[in-house]
């Protein structure tokens, strides 16, 4: 995509930070490892629910090259991890309520005798009755995960209620209604949670961590270890991915307890690939119950569902994960009348948390396998079905919020629909080869952006002019690959008319960096984005205030930034910014301001019992048709086309938009055809790259992304975030396609070849 | 408890086109040599246990799992890391096609990725797209849905025909 302006970005050049990456230079957290630093790991509990009897650490320090071994009595502070709920201990005292808790810390010379000393420490417990489903944990007679805790093993409810849909139900010509599961997630960044961390000599923690929440981490680690936030420095180099599974404290708090006990050394912590399976956050297990209802044209009237989500021990943001699927329970349609209620449940299962899609794929799925039952009651062509019920700018979602901003989703589902994957389907269906079945699919989605009301959606952006007349951007929002460090770089290179080379990115450090909120949400390029152009404007005024004294100018708005100067187009004359630089003094080559993402005024009153993050305001669209084929021998399925069509406001960078929405539709289409993250009494059984299977480039098609232009009028540029929306298309499009191709109806994914197979047979009995 | 001894030996090869000569343990693993104590880090650690393929070197002109190597084995032998293909000043045209392809989104997969097609089109210099996603099945990437990278293939091989390895 051309820029059609001078003001308008370009982003077809060489990211900086992609080159340096390909060439292998660029230095990841994992990539520090201090010369003579100390390692440290954790000891897992290995059992999901027990009481701690004994810790024996003694021929663990009689290793050679151990240094200390630190159990949960050992923990100065709280010893309380969470973002918005405290409950996670760093390292667990008297119980353990996960196979993954943390129990003890080693502190070694070196990654063998850490190994061995780990090897060694023998835990002594007695086993408590665990809980594993979250129906089955809310019963009178479950066991507590947090025994004494008010409200038991319920960690929240939510409920979103517009209208009255119980009783619009009893009114409509049409019922469907179905539960369905979606599973457990792993992240799968391909850098593990690792980080070092050392007191300094004035007795401040430095860290180095791959984080999604680097200013967030300083007040969770200096909560759960008793210390001053202020006097913690996090660094959050380019990560290795996160999808969420770095947002809340993976090594962070350990790290910090570690670094108390080294004297002043570096200490080094990296999570094996095993490890994080163990202990790191997964999205949520979820079962949802709908009853939805439409008129005999197929014009939604109704929908009543309920939410379970298995939060596991700890809360991480669950509430808030549960919250968002409430709010996303009617998709981006027209119900009328609209009730979703959610139980946020304790269980001993690994620990749920943040992943791209956060709580809306479960509620996604949900509701358009439920669309696909009523169009098949109606005759309805499911594309037809969703087109009319489509979300038109103006109109209430679910939640009862009017969209002010523009929604795309019926411009979404008309891409897809033109496009020949499925205005061709019939003919390429017949075209099937022997022992195969073929099927096509749709789906729509919607995703929001941001927090929502409750909490700041907050960002500060720090620019300087360095001495030299180049420039530094303090980027405070994390770069976990998705291009935000290089999309900054064009907004301000195109703010202030400069060419990109010019610039400069400093990652993330608390140290010399404004505060910003996590990168997540869907919320990064809009956030500090925006941020960042005000500090732009403001350079700029100032770059020409300053010029104008040195080129006796008085009438400094008359003057012009161009590439390395500011300009007197009346007189011809102009001053280089190497010498502006050169000329100013530190505290003056350095703007810095902020935004704050806009809320919905006037929230309706349709959300009980919310305390952070509802409803939202801003919300990207999309839609998806997938193709497969089914093999009639062995009942594997082949993903053989997927298109995404994405409106996200302005299409600044095609490039960026479709690498988001490729990477998003290639880990839904792994959710929805191969990632079963098996798991048994609190136990994952698959607990490895050879066991839980991700995507090779063996497993997908050319996935393609289609265009749909908008314009967000707040955004920076006129965009909104798109990270997550395009997650959601792949499950319920294959579902569809799978239903078309040999009439196997599923309720829960990934796909079982046998359930395939099964189906298959009955069809021909 | 009393400490283990371990061995250790001169350990002589070519690490990407130079002569190393380093003290170090037969047992020890490739990938920490590289990564720790040669100051290499361009081959990376994803899984450990040779799922990942972001450890990915070139031993002999094989693509292999320094993840999945012992320091013996690389006595005598022809070693070259991502470092080894290219520099940002003067990358390596597979380089070079990965980053103007878009193939590189967090980055971590890269490294090895390249050094998996580096191997591939040293014998396979014309390649069709399927060739290509076999070539690389063995290298997950988590970012990217792999498009861009069987696209930053097909330009490697077209921009430096034949001088791939």
């Amino acid at each position: 995509m051309k820029p059609s302006s001078p003001n308008q970005p370009d982003f077809s050049f060489r990211h900086a930070d992609t080159l340096s990456k390909a060439v292998g230079a660029e230095r990841y957290s994992t990539d520090f490892t201090p010369p003579g630093c100390l390692w440290a790991g954790a000891k897992r509990a290995g059992v999901p629910h027990a009481r701690i009897t004994a810790v024996h650490v003694g021929e663990a320090l009689a290793v050679d090259g151990v240094k200390t071994v630190l159990t949960g009595a050992d923990v100065p502070g709280s010893n309380l991890q969470g973002i918005v709920h405290k409950d996670q201990p760093v390292l667990a005292v008297d119980t353990v309520r996960h196979a993954g808790d943390a129990v003890a810390l080693v502190l070694a010379e070196s990654r063998e005798a850490l190994a061995e000393a780990l090897s060694r420490i023998r835990l002594e417990y007695e086993p408590l009755p665990g809980v594993f489903e979250p129906e089955l944990a809310l019963a009178a007679e479950a066991p507590l995960v947090h025994p004494g805790r008010e409200g038991g093993n319920l960690l929240a409810r939510g409920l979103v209620d517009k209208g009255d849909a119980r009783a619009a139900m009893r009114g409509c010509d049409v019922v469907v209604e179905g539960e369905f599961e979606t599973p457990m997630q792993e992240h799968v960044f391909l850098e593990p949670p690792n980080g070092t961390a050392r007191l300094t000599a004035t007795n401040g923690l430095e860290t180095v961590v791959s984080t999604q929440a680097p200013f967030r981490d300083r007040f969770e680690i200096a909560h759960a270890l008793g210390l001053d936030p202020m006097r913690i420095r996090v660094r959050a180099p380019y990560l290795g991915g996160g999808f969420g599974g770095k947002d809340g404290a993976t090594v962070q708090c350990l790290l910090a307890l570690a670094a108390l006990h080294a004297g002043g050394r570096w200490v080094k912590m990296v999570w094996s690939r095993e490890e994080t399976f163990l202990a790191g956050y997964k999205r949520h297990a979820a079962r949802v119950r709908i009853r939805l209802g439409a008129s005999s044209s197929g014009a939604l009237q109704a929908l009543d569902s309920v939410m379970y989500f298995d939060s596991g021990p700890y809360a991480h943001l669950g509430v808030e994960i549960m919250a968002l699927g409430l709010e996303h329970a009617g998709g981006p349609y027209m119900i009328p009348h609209t009730r979703a209620e959610g139980f946020c449940v304790y269980t001993n299962n690994p620990v749920g948390g943040a992943f791209r899609g956060f709580g809306v794929v479960q509620a996604s799925f949900a509701l358009e396998r439920s669309l696909d039952a009523l169009a098949a009651r109606l005759g309805m062509d499911p594309a037809e079905l969703r087109l009319m019920n489509a979300l038109r700018t103006g109109e209430a979602n679910c939640a009862g919020v009017a969209m002010e901003s523009p929604t795309g989703v019926r411009e979404c589902l008309e891409a897809v629909m033109a496009h020949p994957v499925w205005a061709g389907r019939h003919t390429w269906k017949e075209a099937a080869p022997p022992f195969k079945r073929r099927g096509v699919g749709i789906a729509a989605s919607c995703n929001a952006m941001g927090y929502g009301r409750g909490l700041p959606d907050a960002a500060a952006a720090k620019l300087e002019l360095t001495r030299t007349g180049t420039f530094r951007i303090f980027n405070s929002v994390a770069d976990m690959g998705q291009g935000n460090a290089a999309a900054f770089v064009q907004l301000a290179a195109s703010a202030l008319n400069q060419d990109s080379s010019l610039f400069e990115v400093v990652q993330p450090d608390t140290r010399l960096c404004p505060p910003a909120g996590s990168s997540s949400a869907s919320r990064t390029t809009y956030t500090f984005g925006n941020a960042l152009l005000r500090a732009c404007e403001a350079m700029r005024e100032k770059l020409k205030a300053r010029a104008a004294l040195a080129l006796l100018v008085d009438e400094p708005s008359r003057l012009r930034l161009a590439p390395g100067v500011v300009a007197d187009e009346a007189t011809g004359r102009s001053i280089p910014l190497a010498l502006l630089g050169n000329m100013l003094q530190r505290d003056d080559r350095i703007c810095v301001d902020q935004y704050v993402m806009p809320v919905v005024e006037n929230p309706p009153d349709t959300g009980k019992a919310f305390r952070l993050g509802f409803p939202h305001r801003f919300f990207s669209h999309g839609a998806c048709v997938c193709a497969l084929e089914a093999d009639e021998l062995t009942g594997q399925v082949e993903l053989v086309e997927c298109v995404t069509a994405v409106e996200c406001g302005r299409v600044l960078s095609a490039r960026g938009v479709e690498q988001q929405v490729h990477g998003a539709a290639a880990q839904g289409a792994g959710l929805v055809l191969m990632e079963n993250l098996a798991h048994q009494d609190g136990r994952i059984l698959a607990g490895d790259l050879s066991t839980y299977l991700i995507p090779t480039s063996r497993d997908l098609p050319d996935l393609e992304w289609l265009a749909v232009d908008g314009d967000e009028p707040t955004g920076p540029h006129g965009v909104k975030g798109m990270g997550e929306v395009g997650i959601h298309g792949p499950a319920p499009a294959v579902a569809q396609a799978l239903e078309d191709a040999v009439g196997l109806s599923i309720n829960r994914i990934p796909v079982d070849p046998m359930d395939v197979l099964r189906a298959l047979r009955s069809n021909k009995a | 408890m009393s400490g283990k001894i371990v061995p250790t030996f001169t350990l002589a090869f070519t690490l990407n086109g130079g002569p190393v000569r380093v003290e170090t343990s037969p047992g020890r693993r490739v990938l920490d040599l590289l990564r720790e104590d040669l100051g290499l880090t361009a081959a990376k650690e994803g899984c450990g246990s040779g799922e990942c393929g972001a450890c990915a070197i070139l031993v002999d002109g094989a693509a292999k799992l320094s993840c999945l190597m012992l320091a013996v084995q690389l006595e005598g032998r022809e070693v070259v890391t991502a470092e080894g293909l290219g520099t940002a000043e003067n990358p390596h045209p597979i380089q070079a096609a990965f980053v103007e392809n878009g193939a590189v989104q967090c980055g971590y997969c890269t490294p090895g990725m390249t050094i998996a097609t580096a191997e591939f089109l040293a014998h396979t210099p014309d390649p069709d797209r399927g060739q290509v996603r076999e070539a690389i099945s063995g290298n997950l990437c988590r970012c990217t849905g792999y498009v861009k990278i069987v696209d930053a293939v097909l330009a490697a091989a077209k921009a430096a025909p034949g001088e791939s390895s």
